[in-house]
């Protein structure tokens, strides 16, 4: 039963205003107010004599023109989509792979479920932490690892390596939401349809490609929309790990270090921050509107 | 049924697969139970076993901790004062431009969490609250506002309308419906909406380097950790201890809550 058809006819009462004012009020003043302010910054031009001067005259779309036709923009989008798609391709191949080995359960599976979700939850400054030590050059165990396989040790974390080592950190960290949530959508495939499957002779893989993966569609494209717009403002992983330096710098990172005077970029841009930030949360939009038209068309068709 | 030696196979290959996904948490114990002279080595097992990186990263980071407790039990009193009631509106009462508020509450969650640092801390810096607790908790509870209002109110759209109507019939207002029959009913959800703030704003990086950076002692455990990374030779032994001290109890809640966290994930993402 979809959330409109439970829509009461209620005679005139006003009481849900008062419930939902607060949050109506919250909404405006904890995300209105911010963003506004971004949007408003990205068209001025603030620099660090904007706090003695008071002065940020408005520039329009100038910055965003400046940043576009800066040398670090492409290589960046690059960079970003690079980090986006491939963390995606491998957050949901691993994550349905073991969806599928955990549908049917066998002893321990509950518990070991829950063992996977652990490094999704923890802080990710934690996890970031403990990769940036396991890619370490001389004494990282990876390096270790690939040296008793006969490879030379790799600079993960220097600026052409970078955006490799925390793409793998990041599908690391994304492969249990895309898990848990497959792993619900598997639940919802009535069992009935495999048992007449396997008595006309469809083996394992023949029963994933007819049933598992057609069936699942619907949550794939909400796994994959999430996905998308969850990576896209990913700054901690990053930053933590490689400060954003060299390939691992991202629309995120960057427009981070810049609005906050950090790494790469010691001195504060506050409007080329703003700018990046406002194409940025437009990405963030379109895959947005692209989640609701989709989630829209299943309660229809459901 | 299956036979048996099949689920068992499977149990082998599953504790394989665990093993090599909790690889890194296992790491990070590994090293911080090592003597510093060791760390280097590399060994599978702390051979040179010893307790004082835990020693240090308790006598630096304990402040640390406490500011990361206020600041996550606040974010949970926010989320949930602002989420219920309105879950409650939204899921059974008239509410003007409803549709609006959900889209709203569907906009929010994508916005990059560094365009709100940008314009938070404009906003703060304005307000004199940067640096400031109450400053990082409302910060933080825009991390959790957004879901904890469709998670509960995926959950009290369930709850039966005679029910509420009952109440009516019986003479209790709005308010006395919400309070003691639609929460009490709704504690699971509500449950699941607190388990998620807290653990988001225990593990928020991005407000606290942004908006509290200069909190001294009042800055959260987060902090705490990147102020190692930050240090001229990284302290890998105190460094990991101090990260296997910050996930106590996102590790603990996960174990005692664990049907509130799955619940959670699926209301909030695969609407069913």
């Amino acid at each position: 039963m979809t959330a409109r058809s439970r829509r009461r006819p209620t005679r005139g009462s006003w009481a849900g205003v008062g419930f939902v004012a607060p949050l109506v009020v919250y909404l405006v003043v904890l995300y209105g107010a911010p963003l506004y302010e971004n949007v408003s910054l990205s068209l001025h031009r603030y620099t660090r004599a904007t706090f003695v001067t008071g002065q940020a005259p408005f520039t329009g779309l100038e910055v965003y023109r400046e940043v576009v036709a800066s040398p670090q923009f492409w290589p960046t989008l690059g960079h970003t989509a690079f980090f986006v798609l491939v963390s995606l391709f491998f957050q949901y191949t691993i994550g349905l792979a073991l969806a599928v080995f955990f549908q049917r359960s066998f002893p321990l599976s509950p518990l070991l479920r829950a063992l996977f979700l652990v490094p999704w939850l923890l802080p990710i400054i934690v996890s970031a932490t403990t990769w940036q030590w396991m890619f370490d050059a001389d004494s990282g165990v990876i390096n270790r690892f690939i040296g008793v396989l006969g490879i030379d040790p790799v600079w993960w974390l220097n600026a052409d390596h970078s955006l490799v080592s925390v793409t793998l950190a990041n599908i690391w960290l994304g492969i249990p939401f895309n898990l848990v949530i497959l792993y619900a959508g598997l639940q919802n495939i009535p069992l009935e349809l495999y048992e007449a499957a396997g008595i006309d002779g469809a083996g394992p893989w023949r029963q994933f490609r007819s049933i598992t993966f057609p069936l699942l569609r619907p949550v794939t494209a909400i796994t994959l929309l999430l996905g998308f717009v969850y990576t896209l403002k990913v700054v901690d992983i990053i930053w933590i790990m490689t400060f954003g330096t060299g390939t691992s710098q991202t629309m995120a990172t960057w427009a981070y270090g810049m609005g906050f005077g950090k790494g790469g970029s010691a001195v504060i841009k506050y409007s080329e921050a703003s700018v990046v930030g406002t194409l940025l949360l437009l990405m963030a939009l379109v895959m947005g509107f692209v989640y609701l038209v989709v989630q829209r068309r299943q309660e229809v068709s459901r | 049924m299956r036979p048996t030696h099949r689920a068992w196979w499977k149990t082998l290959l599953g504790l394989l697969l665990t093993a090599v996904m909790l690889f890194p948490l296992y790491w990070m114990v590994n090293v911080s139970l090592t003597e510093r002279s060791a760390i280097r080595n590399g060994d599978l097992f702390p051979r040179s076993f010893t307790l004082d990186s835990y020693r240090q990263a308790l006598g630096d980071q304990l402040p640390y901790l406490g500011t990361s407790l206020v600041v996550s039990l606040g974010t949970v009193v926010v989320t949930l004062l602002v989420a219920a009631p309105a879950a409650y509106a939204l899921a059974h009462l008239f509410v003007p431009a409803r549709r609006s508020v959900r889209f709203g509450l569907i906009v929010a969650q994508m916005v990059p969490a560094v365009v709100m640092a940008l314009g938070f801390y404009q906003l703060y810096s304005d307000l004199g609250i940067l640096d400031t607790i109450p400053g990082l908790i409302l910060a933080n509870s825009t991390l959790a506002v957004p879901f904890g209002v469709m998670v509960l109110e995926a959950f009290m759209l369930g709850i039966p309308r005679e029910l509420l109507q009952a109440a009516e019939v019986d003479g209790a207002g709005y308010w006395r419906t919400f309070w003691s029959i639609v929460l009490p009913i709704s504690r699971n959800a509500a449950v699941s909406a607190a388990l998620f703030a807290f653990l988001w704003a225990w593990s928020d990086f991005l407000f606290a380097s942004t908006l509290n950076r200069g909190g001294g002692n009042l800055r959260p455990i987060t902090m705490g950790i990147y102020d190692y990374i930050g240090s001229q030779n990284q302290e890998w032994g105190p460094m990991m201890a101090t990260a296997v001290l910050a996930s106590i109890p996102t590790a603990l809640l996960i174990v005692v809550a664990q049907r509130y966290v799955s619940a959670g994930v699926t209301a909030g993402a695969v609407k069913d």
